[in-house]
């Protein structure tokens, strides 16, 4: 445990950094907000561990943000809140699909919140291994169609259009993770990066407004992990926000607009990948007391 | 050789020659109990059986031999066809199709009126139940163990709009049995929302059960109210099915043959569509929903919703087929046991779940076995066999006699995958999730 | 006579009853603790448990006249003991030819589940083949009558055997669990059967010896249920469903709440088979067992065997 001072001491100077930001966020119908997602105080407990403890943060529209942090620092949970998987005990989540139209996601079940914009990857990989790329892409594309079973079954036109839609729509977007060429493979013959890359194109299927991805570059190669970063800078520019977990260090640094360091369950520092990187409360929480985080390793 | 594994080996052979004697030995009585199986046991009877187990045994030991040879041939056999082409060319399957419609068509022309009947009775009916279940055990993965209780509901719900005198309790008017498919359809479907909405939240084990004393329930219900339902005298004399539009007047009566045809016909067009249903977007979405639910909720499937569905498509094809037995003239709430029930999963089982030619094969090959073994077997010890048909499949070749092919990659790649979770495998409470 | 003056009547013999499915509900528990599996077959498991002690006891049976003393407590003695002999030797061979194998491939949970649907058809009919499809004429092992009055409940023979019975056998699971080496290993499969492995328990034999324990129980369980009520090779599906329930009611996986769900079961049924009409008795359980899934699925004291047991 890091000394109790120091953690909320920094926890303090988050919620300065949040003053900061505009006032109206979360009034609904309020004046436009430049936010995509804001957290207020989540606290996540099970059983006897905390493993998200009052944590803050804000992502603006467009913005790639970066969360780090030791291992077991509660990232994957705080992804896990955000998407309904884990319901926290404390504190609100506000997502806004639009700048005008804020929604609250804590309570919602997870399609919902996919429905509403926000898609996510897994840490560990978990698609549908029996079926092929092309069809994982699919279900994401499809989760917006609207033709029920009975045009299915009669296969009216409007049912066979929006289909043909969804396929083209996944073409697409294996096209863009470069994995066009295995789209009829089954998922589960697909390498671990290539894996990873489709996790990404069946999230971008469900049309997210707000991309979680979970340490997409955990176990890619290096030159999985150059295609990786083009492929972020792409889909934010996209407008498609994206919130980043990463051990990567040089991948973090040179992608993210913004870095939030997480250590047991409470983020201890915010800011630009270089103020961050100069932060002593994270270069003690990684390396006990040390030097500065070496940008090119992988701090795990 | 003889090693200690093989000597094992051999006595499991062996106990399973002696259970097979058991089995197909004379039946007892408790005051005795255990003279059936002594007579079955101490019979020269017994010399073939053990001949079996030993045969058996060196065929096990013979294709253990042979496997890596096996092996080499499968897997240069697989590699010439990819997975993409394995489904076999659209013409294959069309061809093979037009021969098994074909085969269809004229089988009923070739035997006898018994078999007639049986083939109405027992296979066409039971295919259509079975293509029911296969929807929700084969695509949605949930194990509906009520399952006949829809299709009591069905015939019910017929004798009830169609006829003034079958049963006590009857509609104020009375309607062409027909018209009664789509009442029953709905009705039967309401009915799998009221159970399953509660229910389908649970994991998958829980609905077995709830479904299973459901189906308990209904057939209670069905035997205690003489004043509504006849009780367990049945209800005799709904009209048969018949067609009176301009210019067509057609009249389903005793002889089974129109019957068989109706049957397949209906057969037909629901295994059509069953099949469209499983190419789009609700059929993968099934797919995604076994393979991992909680990927599929985080890509915007709606579990939950899509679960009901499957469980009301089936319940409607149950109350569906539950008409048609109705207008056979005569049913009781022993139509209706648990056993029935049973039946059908072991259809499913066998024939493959998730593949609809596997549910028509499975009841064909099933109940066509129990015809032909009706003097040999008595009817209820069949469900020893349909027992032993379920636990071989499970344990053998759980992808069934004719394996859809989405299910049978599920199988394949069950041991490797670390994400394969069956719907029944839902996130136990609290599971990390990462 | 209003339901006041029957008050105590019923809630002896509802305990009666309400131990018996505590014991068979143990089984469920068990399995479920280590498993997370339904064991479809446990019904099964109970039948022919019941059938090996009623054999038992009607071949150590001197004919002729009712056996009194020191011979009814050994007959009894001896019936419990096959039982649940045959139990745990029927819940053995289950595990071993319905679950391993799947096991042993990782196949998913619905295959387990439609493999001991597969055992539990195949044991039932095949026990209707070989014994009858009547019911088995249960031997009187003792003279029935009425010991005692609680309240003005009379207490028989029957009830005090049965619940005496009952107790001892629940009270020794307790132990067993709580308190011994097999217990914690129990404990720590059902709490995480990864890390149990990696604390070297040994997964595979607390497996069988969870089944064996659960068939001991189911076994002795169905000896005593066929004297009190009737013996048939179907005899174990309404009890089995019943003592899911219990499971169910207690919180599946925690044993003491298999105890206290199979006691409360009892207790409602004998009182609703009162109020209502004996024979919707069943149609009970199954609206507690509905009510209790949609109102609190996790049971009266919650899920974990680990924690709770
Ligand atoms: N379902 C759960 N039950 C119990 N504890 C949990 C659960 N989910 C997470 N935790 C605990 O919460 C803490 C944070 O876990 P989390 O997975 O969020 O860490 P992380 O930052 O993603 O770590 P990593 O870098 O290893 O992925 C850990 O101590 C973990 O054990
Ligand atoms: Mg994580």
């Amino acid at each position: 445990m890091p000394p109790r001072g120091r953690a909320s001491r920094k926890g303090h100077r988050m919620s300065a950094v949040a003053a900061a930001g505009p006032a109206d966020a979360g009034v609904p119908g309020g004046t436009p907000s430049d936010l995509v997602l804001e957290a207020r105080d989540l606290t996540l407990r099970f059983g006897g561990v905390t493993s998200l403890d009052g944590v803050s943060l804000r992502q603006r529209r467009g913005e790639i943000l970066a969360v780090i942090g030791p291992n077991g620092a509660g990232k994957t949970s705080l992804f896990n809140c955000f998407t309904g998987a884990y319901r926290p005990q404390q504190g609100s989540v506000t997502f806004w699909r639009t700048s005008r139209r804020p929604a609250r996601i804590v309570g919602r079940s997870p399609h919902a919140i996919t429905h509403l914009g926000i898609a996510r990857t897994f840490q560990n990989i978990r698609l549908f291994p029996a079926l092929s790329a092309l069809e994982n892409v699919q279900i994401g594309t499809e989760v917006r169609q609207r033709y029920g079973s009975l045009s299915a079954v009669l296969g009216l036109p409007g049912a066979r259009r929006q289909e043909r839609a969804g396929v083209s729509r996944a073409f697409e977007l294996l096209d863009l993770v470069g994995l066009s060429r295995r789209a009829h493979d089954l998922a589960s013959s697909l390498s671990h990066g290539e894996q990873r890359r489709l996790e990404i194109a069946r999230a971008l299927g469900t049309g997210p407004r707000l991309l979680l991805l979970d340490e997409p570059a955990a176990g890619t190669n290096p030159a999985e992990k150059r295609a990786l970063e083009a492929l972020i800078r792409r889909i934010a520019g996209g407008g498609v926000s994206v919130l980043l977990i990463e051990h990567d260090m040089r991948l973090v640094m040179s992608v993210a607009t913004t870095v939030v360091v997480l250590n047991f369950g409470r983020v201890i520092a915010h800011g630009t990948p270089a103020q961050v990187q100069r932060d002593p409360a994270v270069v003690e929480a990684y390396l006990g007391v040390e030097t500065g985080v070496d940008a090119g390793g992988e701090v795990r | 050789m003889l090693t200690p594994a093989r000597l094992r080996q051999l006595w499991v052979c062996l106990a399973l020659g002696v259970l097979a004697a058991v089995v197909t030995g004379p039946g007892g009585d408790s005051a005795h109990p255990f003279r059936a199986l002594r007579r079955s046991v101490v019979d020269p009877r017994i010399g073939i059986f053990i001949g079996l187990a030993v045969g058996l045994w060196v065929l096990l030991i013979a294709v253990a031999r042979l496997r890596p040879l096996l092996a080499e041939v499968t897997a240069a056999a697989r590699a010439r066809r990819p997975v993409a082409a394995a489904l076999g060319g659209p013409h294959a399957t069309t061809g093979l199709n037009a021969v098994l419609l074909a085969a269809a068509i004229v089988a009923p022309l070739l035997v006898s009126t018994a078999a007639q009947q049986s083939m109405v009775n027992d296979i066409g009916i039971y295919a259509l139940l079975a293509l029911g279940l296969n929807v929700v055990v084969g695509y949605a993965g949930l194990l509906d163990l009520g399952y006949i209780a829809f299709f009591a509901i069905g015939a019910y719900v017929t004798a009830y709009f169609s006829s003034s005198s079958a049963m006590p309790w009857h509609a104020p008017f009375v309607i062409n049995p027909f018209f009664v498919f789509p009442i029953a359809l709905l009705i039967a479907a309401l009915a799998g929302v009221i159970l399953g909405a509660p229910t389908l939240r649970l994991r998958g084990d829980y609905l077995a059960i709830v479904t299973l004393g459901f189906g308990e329930i209904i057939q209670l219900l069905a035997n205690n109210s003489d004043e509504v339902t006849n009780g367990s005298r049945g209800v005799f004399g709904v009209p048969h099915l018949s067609v009176d539009l301009p210019g067509i007047h057609y009249r389903w009566g005793i002889d089974p043959l129109p019957y068989y045809y109706l049957l397949l016909g209906i057969v037909v067009v629901v295994m059509i569509a069953f099949g469209r249903l499983e190419r789009s977007r609700i059929g993968r979405a099934w797919a995604a929903i076994r393979e991992d639910e909680i990927a599929a909720e985080a890509t915007g499937v709606p579990t939950l919703r899509m679960k009901l569905l499957a469980f009301a498509i089936g319940a409607s094809v149950s109350g569906f087929a539950g008409v048609l037995l109705a207008t056979k003239q005569f049913f009781n709430p022993q139509s209706f046991s648990l056993q029935s029930s049973f039946l059908v999963v072991a259809i499913v089982i066998f024939g493959g779940m998730g593949s609809r030619l596997g549910a028509v094969t499975g009841a064909v090959v099933l109940q066509g076995l129990a015809f032909y073994l009706r003097d040999k077997v008595p009817p209820t010890d069949r469900y020893i066999y349909f027992g032993a048909v379920i636990v071989v499949m499970m344990i053998f070749r759980p992808q069934g006699l004719v394996p859809s092919r989405r299910r049978r990659r599920e199988i394949e790649l069950a041991g490797t995958t670390a994400g394969a979770s069956d719907q029944l495998g839902a996130a136990p409470i609290g599971r990390t999730i990462t | 006579m209003g339901f006041a003056d029957q008050f105590w009547q019923l809630t002896v013999d509802g305990l009666m009853v309400g131990s018996l499915y505590a014991v068979i509900a143990l089984g469920y528990t068990l399995v479920y603790g280590v498993l997370q599996l339904i064991n479809f077959a446990h019904s099964e498991v109970f039948m022919l448990g019941a059938f090996g002690g009623l054999f038992a006891a009607r071949g150590l049976l001197p004919g002729g006249a009712t056996p009194s003393g020191p011979a009814s407590v050994g007959l009894v003695a001896a019936g419990l003991a096959v039982g649940a002999a045959c139990g745990a030797a029927a819940a053995f061979i289950l595990e071993r030819v319905a679950y391993r194998p799947l096991r042993r491939r990782s196949a998913p949970r619905l295959a387990y589940l439609i493999s001991a649907i597969g055992a539990s058809l195949f044991a039932v009919n095949l026990a209707g083949k070989e014994f009858g499809r009547q019911n088995v004429p249960v031997p009187d092992l003792f003279t029935n009558g009425t010991l005692f009055h609680v309240f003005g409940a009379q207490v028989s023979t029957q009830t005090v055997v049965v619940l005496g019975a009952a107790v001892v056998m629940l009270v020794l699971l307790d132990r067993l669990v709580a308190r011994t080496r097999l217990g914690q290993g129990i404990r720590a499969v059902a709490q995480d059967a990864d890390t149990a492995v990696l604390m070297g328990v040994n997964v595979e034999r607390v497996i069988i010896l969870t089944f064996v324990i659960g068939g001991l129980l189911a076994g002795a369980g169905g000896f005593l249920y066929a004297m009190t009520f009737n013996a048939s090779y179907n005899m174990g599906f309404v009890p089995g469903v019943k003592a899911f329930t219990a499971a169910v009611l207690g919180g599946i996986g925690n044993v003491r709440g298999a105890m206290l769900g199979g006691i409360l079961l009892g207790l409602v049924e004998s009182y609703g088979g009162y109020v209502f009409q004996a024979s919707y008795k069943d149609v009970i359980a199954f609206l507690v067992l509905v009510g209790i899934l949609m109102v609190r699925p996790s049971g009266l004291l919650g899920v974990r065997l680990g924690r709770a047991a």
